[in-house]
């Protein structure tokens, strides 16, 4: 089984009782360890406290939490106002409502003036399933990637969630943290490396590429497993970062494999499919699946 | 501990009459940038010419040569487009030579048609998409109530902006939070770039929305300096509530051709004549002061 030692997964990767969690709980407690390490970080929320899982950090710094209401533009643009006063605030509501209605306030207020809003948005992509199609966000990476100064966060557990959240107050600038509802295999520990502009090679192979984001990366291990016992050799990489791309294990595993599919829980339009063919267009063209 | 207020010196008359031929000034470096540049907004930046004046010589606490001053008051403007009144104040007030004035909206002028904060930062803050700026005065006043921070926040908004949604939900946001350190002005002109506010989309009655939205509510002559002076000391001191001052202006004022003209919202006087005639009339005081060589 050629897994990566050095991405350092959890030793039940392919065990029956890996642990499940949301994403969603990473973002909640990395809150909580973010508000600790540094007391400009604020936490703005537009009524959605629980589900978003800000509640911890509502509990433990009630003066740094501050409820917005169903008021999705100007819960950005207030934001802006408080980080050019020196904070650093996370908005949070789900994706379709955030960056979905306040997109233009974003991009004025957190890209323009490169400020350090940081906008998570909870609920992404298809599994929330049975709220519909409203709440089914999938376009949100598309809409983001594309704004300048913006940085795009794609974690796939709830362990590098909270690494995310983490190296989101570290970055100057407006970052987008995406997650989901749903509880998914948490298939990373404390070790494994994160950073922005980075990505992992989890599995290696020399076949064929894939490249994933989110909790679809787990569902990529996977798939790798089943192919190799069809005889086809998969590289998985995890690619968190979806801007900045990790441009040089990208193309290097294009010059490998040869050919190179893209998961992800969005529209393959625009979002890491069409990022990662952007980048290989540019500089090494090979066969791109988009899923 | 209770918020440190700033004391605002006593308005003399003589001040007063400097502010005014100052803002005169002003207008007419305003007309004469605009006009260079071929494009941009000429009623509001003359409209506002007055309370602009007021609050960079005598209302604001700030220092031209430290534009960064951690304890210095925060103008924002959320009407973007009459950058050029915010401009031509700062470079009076001595933030930047007034030589640059003339760069208005030239590629690779920090003095942008809309501002741009990350070109020049002592603008507070980016803004053109209306309703954006308002919100964001309202985030700084936030973090200065909660860290008893001694400036106070301003900023500055057109009324055809307040059609935006996001300014109500702002004003929510501010009520609720009783921002006592915070002053919205509105310029009343009642125009905007489709013809009057009051038939594109009805804003009265204003002074009452204010109200019940939880804001203290002054409305004043926009052209009278000590009126607006009044009225900005009166929202410092108000302790419990964000406070809006609608000052009624005229659009395009000290040029007669322009006043009340919503033709006149989103475009410069033309070279030559149209803009020697407004320069004079504003030299003149309109026409009050008879010049030796004419």
């Amino acid at each position: 089984m050629p897994l990566v030692k050095a991405a350092k997964l959890s030793p039940k990767v392919f065990h029956k009782d890996i642990p499940m969690l949301p994403t969603r709980n990473g973002f909640g407690d990395g809150l909580v360890i973010a508000g600790e390490q540094d007391e400009r970080v604020m936490v703005l929320c537009a009524d959605l406290t629980e589900s978003t899982r800000t509640e911890a950090f509502k509990q433990t710094f009630p003066d740094r939490f501050v409820q917005f209401g169903v008021s999705e533009q100007s819960l950005a643009a207030i934001a802006a106002g408080m980080a050019l006063a020196g904070r650093v605030p996370f908005i949070a509501s789900y994706a379709c409502f955030s960056p979905g209605r306040n997109w233009e306030q974003i991009r004025t207020t957190a890209c323009l003036q490169e400020q350090n809003v940081k906008i998570a948005g909870a609920h992404a992509g298809v599994s929330v399933g049975p709220d519909g199609a409203t709440h089914q966000m999938v376009e949100d990476i598309a809409i983001m990637r594309v704004l300048p100064n913006m940085v795009v966060l794609v974690p796939g557990d709830a362990i590098e969630t909270r690494k995310a959240v983490l190296a989101a107050v570290e970055h100057e600038g407006p970052v987008y943290i995406r997650f989901a509802r749903e509880k998914t295999p948490v298939f990373t520990t404390d070790k494994s490396p994160f950073g922005i502009g980075k990505a992992q090679i989890l599995h290696a192979g020399s076949d064929v590429a894939i490249i994933a984001c989110g909790p679809l990366v787990y569902e990529a291990l996977l798939a790798a497993q089943t192919l190799e016992k069809g005889g086809i050799s998969a590289k998985v990489i995890s690619c968190p970062s979806v801007k900045p791309l990790d441009e040089s294990t990208l193309i290097a595993a294009a010059k490998q494999c040869g050919a190179v599919v893209t998961v992800e829980e969005a529209q393959a339009a625009a979002g890491l499919g069409g990022a990662v063919c952007e980048l290989l267009g540019s500089n090494y063209p090979v066969p791109v699946e988009r899923i | 501990m209770p918020h440190v207020q700033q004391t605002i010196a006593p308005l003399t008359d003589a001040k007063l009459r400097k502010l005014e031929l100052q803002a005169n000034d002003i207008r007419q470096d305003v007309l004469k940038m605009l006009t260079k540049a071929g494009s941009g907004h000429s009623a509001g930046p003359l409209g506002m010419a007055d309370i602009f004046t007021a609050l960079y010589f005598h209302v604001l606490h700030h220092n031209p040569r430290k534009p960064h001053l951690e304890d210095r008051d925060r103008l924002f403007l959320s009407n973007g487009h009459i950058a050029p009144i915010r401009y031509a104040t700062m470079a009076h007030a001595g933030y930047f030579p007034k030589e640059e004035l003339l760069t208005l909206r030239q590629f690779g002028s920090r003095l942008q048609g809309h501002p741009e904060y990350r070109l020049f930062p002592a603008l507070e803050n980016t803004s053109g998409p209306l309703g954006d700026g308002s919100s964001q005065s309202v985030g700084a006043a936030y973090v200065g109530k909660l860290q008893k921070s001694p400036w106070h926040v301003y900023c500055i908004m057109s009324d055809g902006e307040l059609a935006a949604g996001i300014t109500w939900e702002a004003a929510l946001f501010a009520g609720k939070n009783k921002l006592h350190n915070l002053t919205w002005i509105i310029d009343r002109n009642n125009i905007q770039i489709d013809g009057y506010t009051e038939d594109i989309m009805p804003l009265e009655p204003l002074h009452e929305k204010f109200a019940a939205f939880g804001f203290t509510v002054l409305e004043i002559d926009g052209h009278n300096i000590r009126e607006f002076i009044d009225a900005c000391d009166r929202s410092k001191v108000t302790w419990n509530t964000p406070t809006v001052i609608i000052a009624h202006t005229i659009p395009g004022k000290g040029v007669s051709y322009m006043e009340f003209e919503p033709s006149w919202h989103g475009k410069p006087p033309g070279k030559g004549e149209e803009l020697n005639a407004a320069l004079k009339e504003l030299r003149t005081l309109g026409g009050k002061i008879q010049s030796e060589m004419e």
